[in-house]
């Protein structure tokens, strides 16, 4: 294996007078999963988001497959990434978010294609193509003309993990994708992420679902208040946690 | 399940659990309603004021039916009835364009951006269009001319003279135009505001420029919210375009108080403008509706066809 995929240090961020994220360093290795757990407000959402930057950081660096996030690095000061540059950088980095956010004017195919269509200037024709592949990838070539509104949430977020992969992205982000969904279509939504994990795509998943990290994760890093109080190995991190507040956040989770 | 009348299922049976099965009878409901003798009454009430009112109406003499008859299709009447229809499409297009302009300004992460367009909705809706629309005709009594060249007195490439540009028409275009571009400002914003931002987020983390986003992502669906008002725009408009009659405008109310001028025949050719106001915006009302339609794409869980027959007053399934 390479360098990491995802390499943060000392990462900080505040919303206002609240310091969501606290100084956190953390590596993602290429062809791994890293499983982010914690409470709800622990900061591990905006992690996420700073990742992509659809969050700025006020401090420490983020470098994605080699390249500094949201920033160039010239002699030794930081100039921002044009507009241009940013959205460069988050064509590689895939993102499924909590609640779809499928545009709901587009059917299924139409949203995977939209971004090889207006991002990557291919022809409708190829993307046609290729989004039919990637819907039956996940299931769905079944459901290509459907609205996202003639969709059940399963279904709705198994387009959304379509449409982020039709970018070829070399890391997928996940922030909570099985969090909005009825308990009996979590499944179905897990089982694309495990192929996904299996065709060893780099993933980094902000979960509740300790099955699927104790299953599927490489890695598990538990977030309270902003900074990581413990990480390593999902099975003996679950199996035997070492901080009580991690054991209190599992008592209340399983 | 073998029920008497009056007890359908047995006692800690469910009804459902046998449905369609066996000996499962069918309870058609032929309820009698309650009457409502004063929802009849005044159902009476009204439709005898409506006839009676109707009546005096057609009988009347001074109305002179002749006459409204006579120049409902006079050439000039329809004359002044296409330079309606030419004002409002225009001014509501150009409206439409300056209104998109000031909302995304006024969205714009540039404060002198968002101040210049709060200036415009200010000035041009904190002022009456009637003395807009008189400014903009006496433009050359300020600026009597128009030039391309450099700023503030230098050389002018060409030149204008404001007599010549500003025809009554004109001047009600850049009058209309303005000042609806003002309103629709407001409503184009509402209509971006409305768009969830999780639409924003999602359209960027595909790696869609700030461009990409607004054209492919949040205006189509601003459009759900913006088309229902700017309909109620484009019909009001239809109506405003009579203010232009101040400035000699040569639309529909215009030819009408010139004919009456001639022939003395005021209510009965006020009676005609109204008749071709009327249908004007029923024509818009119903084009209104089919391009809401087309803007509703993807908002339901159930294609239009199958909603149509659940909807009360709707087609049923024809």
């Amino acid at each position: 294996m390479t360098g990491p995929m995802v390499k943060i240090r000392s990462v900080r961020k505040c919303f206002g007078s609240v310091e969501v994220l606290r100084g956190i360093s953390l590596d993602v290795p290429t062809g791994g999963v890293v499983c982010v757990v914690g409470p709800s407000g622990s900061g591990k959402s905006t992690l996420l988001r700073c990742v992509n930057r659809l969050e700025t950081i006020d401090s420490g660096r983020i470098w994605v497959d080699g390249d500094l996030i949201g920033y160039a690095e010239r002699g030794d000061r930081l100039h921002h990434l044009r507009p241009a540059q940013l959205c460069a950088q988050r064509q590689g980095i895939g993102m499924v978010f909590q609640r779809f956010h499928l545009f709901p004017h587009r059917t299924a195919l139409e949203n995977v294609m939209e971004g090889l269509v207006v991002v990557k200037g291919v022809s409708k024709g190829v993307a046609r193509g290729r989004g039919t592949e990637l819907l039956e990838r996940v299931g769905l070539a079944d459901r290509a003309g459907h609205y996202p509104a003639q969709l059940s949430g399963g279904q709705q977020q198994r387009v959304a993990i379509a449409r982020s992969l039709a970018m070829d992205p070399k890391l997928m982000l996940f922030d909570e994708p099985t969090s909005a969904l009825d308990p009996e279509l979590v499944q179905e939504v897990l089982a694309v992420m495990r192929d996904l994990a299996a065709s060893g795509m780099t993933m980094m998943v902000v979960t509740h679902e300790m099955g699927f990290a104790r299953e599927v994760g490489d890695d598990l890093v538990f977030i309270d208040g902003g900074v990581i109080v413990e990480r390593g190995n999902p099975r003996e991190v679950l199996a035997a946690p070492r901080h009580e507040r991690l054991r209190a956040f599992l008592g209340q989770v399983l | 399940m073998t029920g008497t009348p009056g007890t359908p299922g047995t006692p800690g049976t469910p009804a459902l659990a046998g449905a369609g099965a066996d000996g499962e009878r069918h309870l058609p409901i032929a309820a009698i309603r309650p009457p409502r003798p004063g929802r009849w009454i005044a159902a009476a009430v009204a439709a005898f004021g409506m006839v009676w009112l109707l009546y005096t109406v057609v009988v009347n003499e001074n109305l002179h039916w002749d006459v409204i008859a006579a120049y409902l299709m006079d050439g000039r009447v329809l004359g002044g009835l296409w330079v309606t229809i030419q004002l409002t499409v225009l001014s509501m297009a150009i409206g439409l364009a300056l209104g998109i302009l000031a909302a995304v300004m006024q969205l714009s992460g540039s404060p002198v951006l968002r101040g210049a367009s709060a200036l415009y909705t200010w000035f041009f809706r904190g002022t009456p269009l009637l003395v807009q629309l008189i400014f903009w005709f006496n433009i050359g009594l300020v600026f009597p001319s128009f030039g391309l060249g450099v700023p503030f007195d230098g050389p002018k490439l060409v030149e204008w003279q404001a007599n010549e540009l500003i025809t009554p028409f004109t001047a009600a275009l850049l009058g209309l135009a303005i000042n609806e571009g003002a309103y629709m400002a407001e409503i184009v914003r509402a209509g971006i505001r409305s768009v969830d931002p999780g639409q924003r987020e999602a359209a960027e983390a595909l790696g869609m420029s700030h461009r990409q986003v607004l054209r492919r992502v949040v205006l189509p669906q601003a459009m759900r919210v913006i088309i229902p008002p700017t309909g109620n725009q484009f019909i009001s408009m239809l109506k405003t375009t009579s203010m232009v009659s101040v400035i000699a405008g040569a639309e529909l109310l215009t030819v009408s108080q010139r004919i009456y001028l001639g022939n003395f025949e005021v209510i009965a050719m006020l009676i005609v403008a109204s008749i071709w106001y009327i249908v004007l915006t029923t024509v818009a009302s119903v084009g209104q509706h089919f391009v809401e339609r087309r803007f509703e794409r993807g908002h339901h869980a159930l294609p239009a066809r199958v909603r149509r027959n659940l909807r009360p007053f709707g087609k049923g399934s024809a």
